[in-house]
């Protein structure tokens, strides 16, 4: 846990104190324990809220213990003995009621003012040079489009560390929500609408994200990954994914695998550069670099493929894609299409 | 007429039989009416939740479907919200309100019945969707345009909509009966700032109530129109703003959510002095927190919509009023912890059950302040983080404070106390068990666990806090049987417990338990605050219970029941087709107006 | 007759805490009820103005001329509506039976102008379907519409009971509440032909 935005020695031993009580098995166990916690920003923004949320929980556990002690302590030190005497009626005491309405009243201001000034500071608009991505929620998969640098995608975000990310956000079909832990706060995705969200990446990493509003069957396999990558490590992958489509060689596997994916329904729903136009599902021209298929649910190895195809909702409940049966196509034609797809690094 | 003075003479109700339960109008019959139906729900909730905690209970598991689980988590929700917290806080206003304002009924005692058989049809009605083709599975929230025709073609929808519409009625015929019993059928002397706590957070809920639920009404009549006839409320294609479902239903949410709190408030605040035997410190301020409450939780609706990007003027808008509204809560809790300052107090069951409550709902409410923050917030909305702060403030809150009640109040309405042995493990079995399942909630949430969501991977590090909230459940269980055998146990075997079991301040106590047809012999005056802690308590105890002259109580009716019949058939034809919706229409004509020139004294 | 009678006594017999009659605040906490109600209605109408994808758009086709004629009409009726609850208060069993059907008949005349109206835009385009704001107007005039409807077989049932003889002086409360909830959809009218009809 970090302090160092915290200005005062007291207020860093007090924060230190409270907050990692309730939070001590969480400050000490690690991100590769917990990829998706909140708790562990690794972004401008995120920072800002974790610290936010230090203040939040410093007070919270103050109250917490003040108003328990004192509950316990009078349960315990009034409680009926026998001969006690008939307690006064009391029925209350001005002073004391008006002082335990202004001690919150003065908590909730030092916690409102930087509320307030987290909130006009993390929706200010982005840096002139941030990376513009697009972000589309589909049942049940995430999209993302480069519209500067011609790259769309699907499940996992590259970005380089260290560059402020501008994100708009949009969806398909019903509402959806954008998150990933360590970069921030989630922002819904809605119908109609094209949503903000910005925050410049901290730390090299791999981070995992997922839907976060209920949007129907497979609204738990909705999941996507964030690859923070060093400048040139993206600079060589944003490279590579605007080269077109690897041809797969004549005679081989995988050009009898483009022949089935051309033949077949495949190329409805699905786009490969140059080769088809769908647009229903996630695009596959680079699908062979990706480490995850099916909304991130699964890895992109051949045997996870191999059974993507062959039945898609049997595997990811609600999914869109048909059965290879409701395709009308052969099970024999499913080593061919993987090895195809494979070989679109 | 001639029968019903004669019978006021016995001291328990004369009339028996399955008849005269249907026609009661009684409210003390009513009131057992809707626990005892509520109770049923509550149990149907739990299992719901049950199923749920299995499937969760270790990652990829496939105990059930997704439909399935999202089917779960909306009836639950659904049902502990609609069909037991609300319905339970129901039969305390039923049973008590008339009770503790001096009176002989509720001010429509046939309205009443209506309230009630109309929930329960609407409720069974909303069971069926089990049976055809699939409950609904789009949250409690129903957020649009998950709800639209194109994304859930099923007739799950439907019967939610359609289910909620028939309930919302159910709590309007409630609410307005109860803000005019309390307005102005209490007993002479009886202020408005003599009137006990729990009568006033009733007064203040029936408002609530009243002006909330035609918000959802109008809400979920765009949605049946939408889903019906093909208008465009929430379609975005033509232009429309599916956020209007979420600024609607949340303006009806939130107040919804003091609807669910204020009661359990009130009953604790009765449950605090007598077992402290003293009056509750600084009652007036006490009073005014809780209208405030109510006035505000009109003005916060938009903190459940943090994420959905309103813009930073808005967000900070929300939150200060969001936080504004702790300070009359925080006062609140003061005053409670104040009222047992000082005093003799005995932990009896219900007493245990009141303390319980401030401890679990501070916990609540500190965990609510912390979403206050739309930064904080828009890292644990839509977690289990959430999911931890609503059962701190609805199980830990409204539900322990609704147990309070029952202990306290079960010897009044049955006659016999439960029992204390039985009562204590209860307590500490169900503090415990909420605590294991529901405490873990908050450090999934932060550690990124999104809710609604039937699985998990196993990477994630969400495995044995999972797990150890499943286990929880299994307390949880174990607490509610032992309430249901001290229950049974009791109602045979019980300790006879007299007019006043508990020292107790205010009217209710005055009078034989279980009490008379008729309440009260004759209508007592009122001078004070606690009526019976003061010199003027023994002469009242006299007053109510000597008759004075003939008593006129309003004979039972089956038109309430008949009318309730005809509208759920009504609205049901929406979703099965007119054979079922003409007989409505014309059991509800002919109900309603057999009621409306039915003599009703 | 007799059983109608004893039921008044009865009624006047409970003083209330207030002094007020409980039915008569039973409804007025219901028209509380019902500003929520419409106040939703009205404020989706306005929140949707203008967010239509296709035509027509209310200034091609709100005929104010007309509907002004039938927003007077219902004003009237409020006036009617008066004149019976003074004619009941005051044992005028004639007078109470004239208003009565009078505001009765009133209020057929505008639901006939909104039905006119109604298969007149029909005729011209604009169905629920058809865009928000057919989605918007035709539920929240319709709704009204409904209201007003209720409100006219109450007036109906009010003046059989009349011709009966079952309305005497004793029950002038009876036409008082029908009379406020008369009242009431008549102001919500007057909102509606405001925000709806006149500020387009």
């Amino acid at each position: 846990m970090r302090f160092r935005t915290h200005p005062m020695m007291f207020r860093r031993l007090m924060a230190a104190l409270l907050v990692v009580l309730p939070l001590a098995f969480v400050a000490g166990c690690s991100m590769q324990d917990y990829p998706q916690s909140s708790l562990h920003p690794h972004s401008n923004y995120a920072q800002w809220i974790q610290t936010l949320l230090e203040q939040l929980t410093f007070w919270v556990v103050i109250i917490f213990v003040v108003v328990q002690a004192l509950l316990i302590y009078a349960a315990i030190r009034f409680r009926s003995r026998p001969g006690a005497p008939d307690p006064k009626p009391i029925h209350g005491n001005t002073a004391l009621e008006i002082g335990w309405t202004i001690a919150p009243a003065l908590i909730l201001t030092l916690v409102a003012v930087p509320t307030v000034l987290t909130i006009f500071k993390s929706q200010a608009p982005p840096p002139e040079d941030a990376l513009q991505v697009r972000v589309v929620g589909h049942q049940w998969w995430w999209e993302f489009q480069y519209p500067d640098l011609g790259i769309t995608t699907a499940s996992e975000l590259h970005v380089p560390v260290g560059v402020p990310v501008n994100i708009s956000l949009e969806t398909a079909d019903v509402i959806h929500s954008f998150w990933f832990p360590a970069m921030g706060g989630k922002r819904d995705v809605i119908p109609g609408r094209t949503n903000r969200l910005w925050f410049t990446p901290s730390d090299i990493g791999q981070y995992p994200g997922q839907c976060a509003e209920l949007c129907g069957t497979s609204h738990a396999n909705m999941r996507m990954a964030l690859m923070v990558q060093a400048p040139e490590e993206f600079q060589a992958w944003v490279a590579a994914q605007q080269l077109p489509p690897i041809e797969p060689e004549a005679g081989t596997l995988a050009a009898q695998g483009k022949q089935y994916f051309t033949q077949g329904q495949c190329i409805v729903c699905h786009m490969i550069q140059g080769v088809s136009a769908g647009v229903i599902g996630p695009n596959l021209t680079h699908v062979g670099s990706r480490t995850t298929i099916a909304g991130g649910i699964f890895p992109n190895d051949a045997a996870d493929l191999g059974k993507w195809i062959i039945n898609a909702p049997a595997r990811k409940p609600g999914a869109k894609m048909l059965s290879l049966k409701d395709m009308a196509m052969s099970p024999e034609q499913v080593p061919a299409i993987v090895a195809y797809l494979q070989s679109l690094k | 007429m001639a029968t019903t003075t004669a019978a006021i003479h016995a001291p328990v109700q004369a009339e028996s039989g399955l008849w005269s339960w249907i026609t009661t109008v009684d409210h003390k019959r009513i009131g057992i009416l809707y626990g005892t139906t509520a109770f049923v729900f509550f149990l149907i909730g739990g299992l719901e939740a049950t199923i749920m905690r299995l499937q969760l209970m270790r990652p990829d598991n496939t105990l059930v479907s997704p439909d399935f689980y999202n089917e779960l988590f909306t009836m639950h929700g659904t049902t502990m919200i609609f069909l037991a917290v609300m319905p339970l806080s129901a039969s305390f206003f039923n049973f008590l309100i008339p009770l503790m304002i001096g009176a002989r009924d509720v001010a429509f005692p046939r309205l009443n019945a209506f309230s009630y058989w109309i929930f329960l049809f609407g409720a069974i009605f909303l069971n069926l969707s089990f049976f055809f083709g699939g409950a609904p599975d789009v949250g409690w929230f129903g957020y649009s345009n998950l709800t639209s025709k194109q994304f859930s073609p099923g007739h799950g929808v439907d019967f939610w909509a359609v289910g909620l519409q028939i309930l919302g009625i159910a709590s309007l015929a409630a609410g307005f009966n109860f803000i005019v019993t309390i307005v102005n059928m209490r007993a002479p002397g009886m202020k408005l700032m003599r009137m006990p706590l729990f009568v006033w957070m009733t007064l203040v809920t029936s408002f609530l109530i009243i002006l909330a639920f035609p918000v959802i009404t109008v809400a979920l009549v765009f949605l049946l129109f939408d889903r019906f006839t093909g208008t465009n409320f929430y379609v975005p294609a033509a232009g429309a703003d599916p956020v209007l479902w979420q600024h609607l239903f949340w303006l009806f949410g939130h107040p919804e959510v003091y609807i669910l709190i204020l009661p359990a408030m009130g009953i604790i605040s009765e449950v605090l002095p007598t077992f402290s035997r003293k009056p509750l410190f600084g009652y007036p301020v006490v009073v005014y927190s809780g209208i405030f409450i109510g006035f505000m939780g009109w003005g916060v609706w938009s903190h459940h919509m943090f994420a959905v990007g309103l813009g930073p003027l808005a967000d900070s808008f929300f939150a200060l009023t969001t936080m504004l509204i702790a300070i009359p809560t925080g006062v609140k809790i003061f005053n409670w912890l104040g009222t047992i300052w000082g005093g003799r107090i005995e932990f009896k069951t219900a007493m245990l059950f009141a303390l319980g409550f401030i401890a679990m709902f501070t916990m609540g409410g500190l965990s609510g302040f912390m979403h206050a923050s739309p930064p904080a917030d828009l890292q644990q909305t839509d977690t289990y983080f959430v999911v931890a702060h609503i059962h701190y403030v609805l199980y830990g809150g409204a539900i322990m404070g609704i147990f309070a009640g029952i202990y306290y109040w079960f010897p009044k309405i049955t006659g016999r106390k439960l029992g204390e042995g039985l009562g204590q493990l209860h307590f500490w079995l169900n503090f415990v068990a909420l605590n294991v399942t529901f405490f873990p909630m908050h450090f999934v949430g932060l550690l990124g666990m999104p809710r609604r969501i039937y699985t998990y991977a196993p990477h994630m590090g969400f495995d044995w806090m999972n797990l150890l909230s499943t286990a929880g459940v299994f307390g949880i269980i174990a607490a509610v049987l032992v309430f249901m055998w001290n229950v049974s146990r009791s109602l045979r075997h019980g300790e006879v417990a007299g007019p006043d079991p508990w020292g107790g301040a205010t009217l209710e106590w005055a009078i034989p338990s279980p009490p008379p047809a008729h309440n009260f012999g004759t209508i007592p005056t009122v001078h004070s605050l606690d009526p019976l802690w003061h010199r003027e308590g023994p002469e009242l105890v006299k007053t109510a219970n000597r008759i004075g002259g003939p008593i006129h109580m309003p004979p039972g009716s089956h038109w309430p029941m008949a009318s309730a019949l005809g509208i759920t058939l009504l609205l049901s034809g929406m979703v099965f087709g007119w054979w079922l919706g003409i007989p409505g229409v014309l059991i509800t004509l002919y109900g309603i107006y057999s009621w409306a020139f039915e003599p009703c004294t | 007759m007799a059983v109608a009678t004893a039921t008044v006594a009865a009624h006047e017999a409970h003083p209330t805490s207030t002094g007020l009659n409980s039915r008569k605040m039973l409804f007025w906490a219901f028209l509380g009820s019902e500003c929520m109600f419409f106040g939703s209605l009205i404020a989706t109408y306005l929140v949707y103005r203008g967010r239509d994808q296709v035509g027509p758009h209310p200034h091609e086709i709100l005929n104010i001329p007309f509907t002004s004629v039938s927003a007077f009409v219902l004003l009237m009726s409020s006036l009617t509506m008066v004149l019976a609850l003074a004619a009941v208060q005051h044992g005028n069993v004639r007078g109470t039976r004239i208003w009565l059907a009078a505001t009765a008949l009133l209020g057929m005349t505008f639901l006939a102008g909104q039905c006119y109206e109604f298969t007149q835009f029909y005729f011209e385009g604009l169905a629920l379907q058809t865009n928000l704001f057919g989605t918007t107007f035709f539920v929240l005039t319709g709704f009204h519409g409904t209201h007003v409807t209720v409100g006219v077989i109450w007036l109906w049932t009010l003046f059989v009971m009349a011709m009966q003889g079952r309305l005497p002086r004793e029950r002038a409360l009876d036409v008082e509440i029908a009379g406020l909830y008369w009242h009431f959809v008549d102001v919500v009218w007057i909102a509606i032909f405001t925000l709806v009809y006149l500020i387009q």
